[in-house]
């Protein structure tokens, strides 16, 4: 029985299916990270949890506790589940104290102790308490929901695309912070987004969401590396997938004969590579003849965007004729090191690292 | 006047938001000035004369628009301080106080209870039909105060006192709270409600410590509204009895003309006004109450009410029936019992037409008067813009006899020629609705910024052109509206054209009010159906405006 459990929840507005069965369970004091495209049900989900709506059907479960199920649903003020949204949805009429001492009761001993202690922990200066939220960045306007949604003690965080209004830098460094915070206070959480990376690098389990259901749940690196299908794949990342026959653990495509996980023999097969296993080495036309089981590529393409570029290479030989006038009109685009980059024309000798993943 | 007066507070919010948006203007001058003497040498002085003229324009009009409230301190002065006290320190002075008090410390309060739960449900509920019953809600703002007051005491003819009036302004005026609480309603940001719920407070809770603080504004804005009127009314209060100091100064106008108690009782009416201003700023504040974030709010699923939908309907239905039952009913039996007879068409026809030249030439002076405001306010702020239009504001507060009273006692003094002429009540027109046209000029040229005269100077336009191809063009809807808007409140004016208008002039209020005075209602009613319907219009422009605010 893990701490938060979804069991074929369904929600549905009007004719469109916002849920279609979804399930999940969530550990205690865990990080999972939903991602998504918009529109494919995340925000809905989340509303669900926290009891701003009730499902159409399926149920939720709390510690045990059902919050929601056919016929009932437990209003979202009895949940005890903390929020935080997307532009932190601070109360414009009330001052910073009054805003994280929402949810304590106004008569309760030691309040004003309380609110500056959660200021602290969210790394507020305390001279911030006495001001508006108009007056403060986004990124302090966040941190205030949070010590909000941390004073009514959650057992469960839900953060909803909480660091998308914030620049790329502050992003990294208060996710950073939130996710060491919630792991310190013990608080299971829940991150809602749209961006990859930052639900690969936040939680501990992510679950990638499409048209209201799960399409995969796993750990950031189960599913980098093994996503199930392609839009898993894609969604999390570049990737390079290419048709491929698999025989005696390794596959023959495009790019030669490369190693798989599995030693199963299948004709039409899927694999994939992320675009960081490919490795370009600088040679020169002359170094391509007499080495027949060797891959190169010019380079038709470069765009240099600091610390790394995108390079285009476009294959001049395969190993694989069949398929080699297919794939030698796409170049294959990687990402390198922007300092060392290969120049657009230059030749290079391509090699595969590490095993590719072949699709079930 | 039942429509007179500006709708200021209704629209503060967009205005002090343009006025922000114009901070921006500064930056793009020293691009301008160093750009100037490469191009055109001359240009730079030329471009420079007609803003020194626009300012001088505003100016005029502006010191112009003090003229009521530099005749309230002259006379108080000229008086001498004995005649004040003892004209201003006596016991009728105290009667019409305690009068106005008592009216506002029970309209104001009703009509905000009111407002606030038809908005709530028309705007948060499932009630059936919302959309038709908002409109409702709307509506009585169409029928002008007086023919409110009319159909009631036809209706019972026995109403009269304290508890008539408040009854009657609260059905004619709460449409003016319910339209900006609705629309901030329907503004707020629901993340709030949800981020207030999840931090374990009960609706109701939420209700109060979160979605009523932040109605504040519209709750100010509209109250100061119907404050406002109800010191300016005068039709509205005569029908039912009822004393305020604008029905007395009316009384003492007619009994001894311009007399120093009249003027003395303005002068009590005006720092009333005053003081409803001023306790309006106190309670308002500074506070922001906009959303913080970005990005669109998302829009909340509406609160079912179950049992509580018949109650609620049974006091949508009501109001509407007191609000607009009860007028149409009233004029629809009149125009029944009267008969084809009533519809002496020659005298309406004549009626109607004064009305519409009255109303075109009110509509076109305050407009006019408007665009130099208008335009300094947009394309060059500045600490004399705002004071400027501090005092359009404060002028366009004060009620209309006050501005009659003063029109009538310079003109009599100093311009003989001037009095009861057209010109006279045209100008008090334009004094009484400048800040409408304001309003609406100054929204439409900000739709017009100045990068796109430049932009038009740039492709080879020559100056007047550029201006008259962007700014001109792209203003000119906005300037309509504010005409119509000028035009529709002069339409429903009684009071001050009652006192300036010339001889023998017979608009639709004025022939209403004669009619209704020698308690011929049958002969009234076709000028009350006409009033109405010209009046339909504003009614749905404010309806329409208030939707366009909350961004729908």
């Amino acid at each position: 029985m893990s701490f938060l459990e979804f069991h074929s929840l369904e929600k549905r507005y009007g004719p469109v299916a916002a849920l279609s069965g979804v399930d999940l369970a969530v550990e205690a004091g865990s990080r999972t990270a939903i991602v998504g495209p918009s529109g494919c049900g995340k925000t809905t989900l989340l509303r669900l949890i926290a009891g701003f709506e009730a499902p159409d059907s399926g149920r939720i479960e709390l510690d045990g506790e059902v919050l929601a199920q056919e016929g009932g649903s437990v209003p979202a003020h009895q949940r005890s589940i903390g929020l935080v949204a997307q532009d932190g949805a601070l109360f414009p009429h009330l001052t910073i104290a009054d805003n994280i001492g929402f949810g304590i009761n106004r008569h309760e001993a030691g309040r004003d102790a309380r609110i500056t202690e959660l200021a602290y922990i969210v790394g507020l200066d305390k001279a911030i308490l006495k001001r508006r939220p108009h007056e403060l960045s986004g990124g302090q306007q966040q941190r205030v929901a949070l010590a909000r949604a941390m004073a009514v003690k959650p057992r469960l965080m839900l953060l909803d695309e909480p660091f998308s209004a914030l620049d790329t830098g502050l992003r990294v460094s208060m996710r950073k912070a939130v996710a060491e915070l919630l792991e310190a206070a013990g608080i299971a959480t829940i991150l809602v987004t749209h961006d990859q990376a930052e639900a690969l690098s936040f939680a501990d389990q992510v679950a990638v969401m499409r048209d209201g259901k799960f399409s995969q749940v796993g750990t950031p690196r189960e599913l980098y590396l093994r996503p199930k299908n392609r839009m898993v794949a894609e969604f999390l990342g570049d990737a390079i997938i290419l048709p491929a026959s698999l025989r005696d653990g390794f596959a023959q495509c495009t790019l030669g004969r490369i190693a798989v996980e599995t030693r199963e023999a299948r004709d039409n097969a899927r694999i994939m590579l992320r675009p960081e296993q490919l490795l370009l080495k600088r040679t020169a036309r002359e170094g391509m003849s007499g080495t027949p089981d060797m891959l190169f590529g010019e380079v038709v393409e470069l765009e240099f965007g600091g610390p790394t570029c995108m390079v285009a290479v476009r294959l001049l030989n395969s190993p694989d004729p069949p398929d080699a006038a297919a794939i030698a009109n796409t170049p294959l685009i990687l990402r390198k090191p922007g300092m060392d980059a290969p120049t657009v024309g230059e030749i290079v000798r391509i090699s595969v690292s590490g095993k590719a993943h072949v699709f079930a | 006047m039942a429509h007179a007066d500006d709708n200021t507070p209704l629209f503060r919010f967009p205005g002090s938001r343009l006025r922000g948006a114009c901070r921006l203007m500064p930056s793009a001058l020293p691009y301008a000035e160093t750009v100037t003497p490469l191009t055109l040498v001359g240009s730079g002085t030329r471009r420079r004369l007609p803003l020194s003229w626009m300012t001088l324009a505003a100016l005029f009009v502006s010191l112009f628009a003090l003229l009521p409230l530099g005749f309230v301190i002259t006379v108080a002065v000229q008086s001498g301080w004995e005649t004040v006290l003892t004209l201003v320190f006596r016991p009728r002075v105290g009667e019409l106080l305690t009068n106005t008090i008592s009216l506002m410390v029970l309209t104001v309060p009703l009509s905000i209870a009111l407002s606030v739960a038809l908005a709530w449900l028309t705007e948060r509920s499932d009630l059936p039909g919302a959309r038709l019953w908002a409109w409702l809600s709307v509506a009585p703002l169409a029928v002008p105060a007086f023919v409110h007051s009319y159909a009631w005491i036809t209706l019972v003819p026995g109403l009269h006192g304290l508890g008539a009036g408040v009854l009657v302004s609260v059905i004619a005026y709460f449409p003016f709270l319910y339209l900006p609480i609705a629309a901030s309603l329907r503004r707020l940001d629901p993340a709030l409600e949800d981020a207030a719920a999840s931090l374990g407070h009960a609706p109701w809770r939420v209700f109060l410590r979160v979605v009523l603080p932040q109605l504040r504004l519209a709750i100010c804005g509209g109250s100061l509204l119907v404050g406002l009127h109800l010191l300016a009314e005068y039709g509205l209060f005569v029908f039912i009895r009822f004393d305020t100091f604008t029905t007395a100064i009316v009384d003492q106008f007619q009994s001894t003309f311009n007399g120093p108690a009249a003027n003395m009782l303005a002068g009590v009416l005006v720092t009333c006004c005053l003081v409803l201003l001023a306790i309006e700023v106190l309670v308002r504040g500074e506070e922001r109450y906009a959303r913080v974030g970005s990005g669109a709010a998302r829009q909340l699923p509406p609160v079912r009410l179950g049992r509580a939908t018949l109650p609620c309907l049974a006091l949508m239905a009501l109001v509407s029936v007191l609000a607009l039952g009860v007028p149409f009913l009233t004029i629809g039996r009149w125009l029944v019992a009267g008969g084809a007879q009533v519809w002496r068409l020659d005298e309406i026809g004549l009626a109607l037409g004064q009305t519409i030249f009255l109303a075109v030439a009110g509509g076109v002076l305050a407009t006019v008067a408007a665009i130099p405001m208008a335009w300094l306010s947009i394309r060059a702020p500045g600490p004399l813009q705002r004071v400027l239009e501090g005092c359009n504001y404060i002028v366009g507060s004060l009620p209309g006899v006050v501005i009659a009273l003063a029109l009538v006692t310079i003109t009599v003094r100093v311009a003989i020629p001037l009095y009861q002429t057209v010109f006279t009540i045209v100008t008090a027109y334009a004094l009484m609705f400048l800040p409408r046209a304001l309003i609406s000029l100054r929204a439409s040229i900000a739709q017009a910024p100045v990068e796109l005269e430049r932009a038009a100077s740039n492709l080879g336009r020559r100056p007047l052109n550029a201006l008259w191809v962007t700014t001109i063009r792209l203003s000119a809807p906005g300037a309509a509206a504010g005409m119509a808007l000028v035009a529709l409140g002069i339409m429903n004016e009684l009071t001050a054209t009652q006192m300036l208008a010339p001889n023998g002039t017979r608009t639709l209020a004025l022939a209403f009010w004669a009619y209704s005075g020698e308690i011929d209602y049958a002969a009234a009613a076709p000028y009350a159906l006409i009033m109405v319907l010209a009046s339909m219009p504003l009614t749905w422009l404010l309806y329409v405006q208030s939707k366009r605010m909350a961004g729908r």
